[in-house]
């Protein structure tokens, strides 16, 4: 499925929230629940099928459009997905996910569509070091672009915020110098 | 070789750029609201830090208000909490808070520019995608997750990787009938939901020279409806003329000061862009939506795109599934539909001239009995306005119920939502499934088709009223 919004992901309602937790159970809300009932999941959604499982989310093109909302990333990770793979992403949810240690990983559109025709039960590999994403089952590999800065962070658990907050004397020199 | 307008303001703020990684890039202005700050305020507070620059950051609560009785404590308890905490959290670390009840209180991108905070050549983030209203006046502003709330709350700043530069020129006068908003859903139409993603978007040409400042704010706060993470219009006398005297802008020498530099904010005639659009002004009608994303639009006379001549498998799939959806079908005119809500509000169309526009059109008409019309004013300056010229007599004679100042129906935060399987023209910004409430139904037009469809009960094109 193309063009999913961050209203699919987490929709506004939920955004009542002041904590960041607790996101998952409202992930793709409105897709999961017939009538928004528990109790009333619908059958042809994908995280509704034992079939699927595990810690990769696969979708087709411009994934994390629209809404800002970081709480898609929180939803996606409190739901236990530590990566999305799809063609192309919105600029903003990128940063969310990234921000967040939810890798997003950007594939050729012919690669992503080998991925579907795997089917239910394919498994993906992926290597944050190599930069490559692996089908296990044909062996048929594709690298993906990390920003050298982000990997450090991710691999190390590395924070923007720490490192921002080291920059303080340098950003006030900078406002000196500007004004 | 020139400088883009975007590169000269981006150049400027660059506090330091990481090798190999993205830049610091110093913020001016930061706006914050209830439902995307609390946690950043939180993460600020675990670390055990101050804030770094709080008289830069701004704080209104828009999205999850009620807009009715905003002088009783808010109903919905979570709601409520939400906007303690805002009033708390900025209290504690001395934010300017414009909260309920405030004469500035409002739409946090409707505020910004009527107070004069917003200026050229600034950098302005909030944590809501819609920022990019703001690059109206030739500032660059972009929306950001909380995690990026919080690295400004710590730094002033934010990394950040350059975009791509796009420049879309549209030339020539408009057709009767369509304005800007037309002119941004036909832009989004013609290159897609995703046709800008990694790009900053100048919008040039001599019909954005010919617009006025609100009219330009309307284009640029849809950018990101094209994936762009922003859009900005070279500052020229409209703007300087808008800014001029309000409440926050600067005075006398500062004033002098400022206009000279506002002055060199443009693209140099060779600066170089990443890709470059030419839109005629003339081929524009007033459009309408009928899918579930904006670039899913056509002129309000046309039709809904005929699946089987459609031959990319993805865009067919996605086109079949949002009139499913919509419970449109393939190939349709939307010209006397009949709708049943029209929502007039938004930080896309609920300024002055918006409500202004509108009162022209319905003075001595009345709404069609089978539609609920709902104006809901973007601040309550705009309301002011709106009282102090009269219009609100216009609208309450037309059967227009005007609420008080939010978001409101444009996200279905609060309660004010479209009923599941009814249809709504709406004035705002997105028409993704179940956004104006679940089931919920959007059509996403301009404050004159909206009105026109509030007068007949259905979809009119607004040529056939003027």
């Amino acid at each position: 499925m193309e063009n999913i919004d961050t209203d699919q992901i987490i929709p506004a309602r939920f955004l009542k929230a002041t904590t960041r937790d607790g996101f998952g159970k409202n992930l793709f809300r409105d897709w999961r629940y017939e009538n928004n009932d528990e109790a009333k999941p619908k059958a042809d959604f994908a995280l509704n099928n034992s079939i699927y499982g595990g810690e990769i989310l696969v979708a087709g093109k411009n994934f994390g459009c629209g809404s800002s909302r970081e709480h898609a990333a929180w939803a996606l990770q409190d739901y236990g997905f530590n990566a999305v793979i799809s063609s192309f992403f919105a600029d903003i949810f990128k940063n969310n996910a990234l921000n967040n240690g939810v890798l997003p990983v950007t594939v050729s559109e012919p690669f992503l569509q080998k991925i579907f025709e795997q089917g239910n039960e394919a498994t993906l590999s992926i290597d944050v070091e190599k930069q490559t994403i692996t089908i296990d089952a044909t062996g048929e590999q594709e690298p993906f672009e990390l920003n050298p800065y982000k990997k450090t962070c991710l691999l190390n658990g590395y924070d923007d915020i720490d490192f921002l907050l080291s920059r303080r004397a340098a950003i006030t020199t900078f406002e000196k110098e500007s004004a | 070789m020139g400088k883009t307008l975007f590169d000269k303001i981006w150049d400027k703020h660059v506090v330091e750029k990481i090798p190999d990684g993205p830049s610091v890039l110093y913020i001016d202005k930061h706006f914050i609201h209830e439902v995307t700050s609390p946690q950043a305020f939180k993460g600020i507070e675990q670390r055990g830090v101050e804030l770094f620059r709080p008289k830069q950051t701004v704080a209104t609560a828009d999205h999850n208000v009620p807009t009715i009785n905003q002088h009783l404590p808010i109903r919905d308890e979570l709601s409520r909490i939400q906007v303690e905490q805002l009033i708390n959290n900025c209290s504690r670390h001395g934010v300017e808070l414009y909260g309920l009840g405030h004469p500035y209180q409002g739409i946090v991108h409707v505020i910004g520019p009527e107070l004069g905070i917003t200026q050229p050549g600034m950098t302005i983030v909030c944590g809501d995608s819609h920022t990019s209203t703001h690059g109206a006046f030739g500032a660059i502003a972009f929306g950001i997750g909380t995690s990026e709330v919080e690295m400004v709350f710590a730094s002033q700043c934010v990394l950040q990787t350059k975009p791509k530069t796009m420049r879309i020129n549209i030339e020539g006068a408009l057709q009767k009938g369509v304005v800007s908003k037309d002119i941004i859903l036909y832009i989004i139409a013609k290159i897609s939901a995703s046709g800008a993603t990694g790009f900053f978007v100048e919008y040039a040409g001599s019909t954005i020279r010919s617009l006025s400042m609100e009219a330009r704010m309307t284009i640029c706060n849809m950018s990101i409806e094209m994936g762009a993470r922003g859009g900005m219009i070279a500052p020229d006398e409209t703007t300087f003329q808008y800014v001029k005297g309000r409440a926050f802008a600067p005075k006398g020498a500062a004033w002098d000061k400022k206009l000279a530099e506002w002055q060199e904010l443009y693209s140099d005639a060779d600066a170089v862009f990443d890709a470059e659009i030419n839109i005629d002004a003339a081929a524009i009608h007033p459009m309408i939506t009928y899918g579930t994303n904006p670039g899913l639009g056509i002129a309000v006379n046309g039709h809904i795109p005929v699946l089987d001549d459609i031959y990319d498998e993805g865009e067919k799939k996605n086109i079949e599934k949002a009139l499913q959806y919509m419970g449109l079908k393939s190939g349709a005119s939307l010209i006397g539909m009949p709708v049943q809500h029209v929502f007039i509000g938004s930080c896309t169309n609920s300024r002055i001239e918006d409500l202004r526009e509108i009162a022209e059109l319905v003075k001595g008409r009345k709404k069609s009995d089978t539609v609920k019309v709902m104006i809901v004013p973007g601040s309550q300056q705009v309301a002011k306005q709106v009282h102090a010229e009269g219009l609100d007599r216009i609208f309450a004679e037309a059967g227009f119920q005007i609420r008080q100042a939010g978001c409101s129906a444009c996200l279905g935060m609060n309660e004010d939502k479209i009923p599941a399987g009814e249809y709504c023209i709406s004035t705002s910004n997105r028409n993704f499934e179940g956004r104006q409430g679940a089931g919920a139904r959007t059509l996403l037009a301009s404050p004159l088709t909206a009105a026109a469809a509030a007068i007949t009960g259905v979809v009119t094109d607004i040529r056939e009223l003027i």
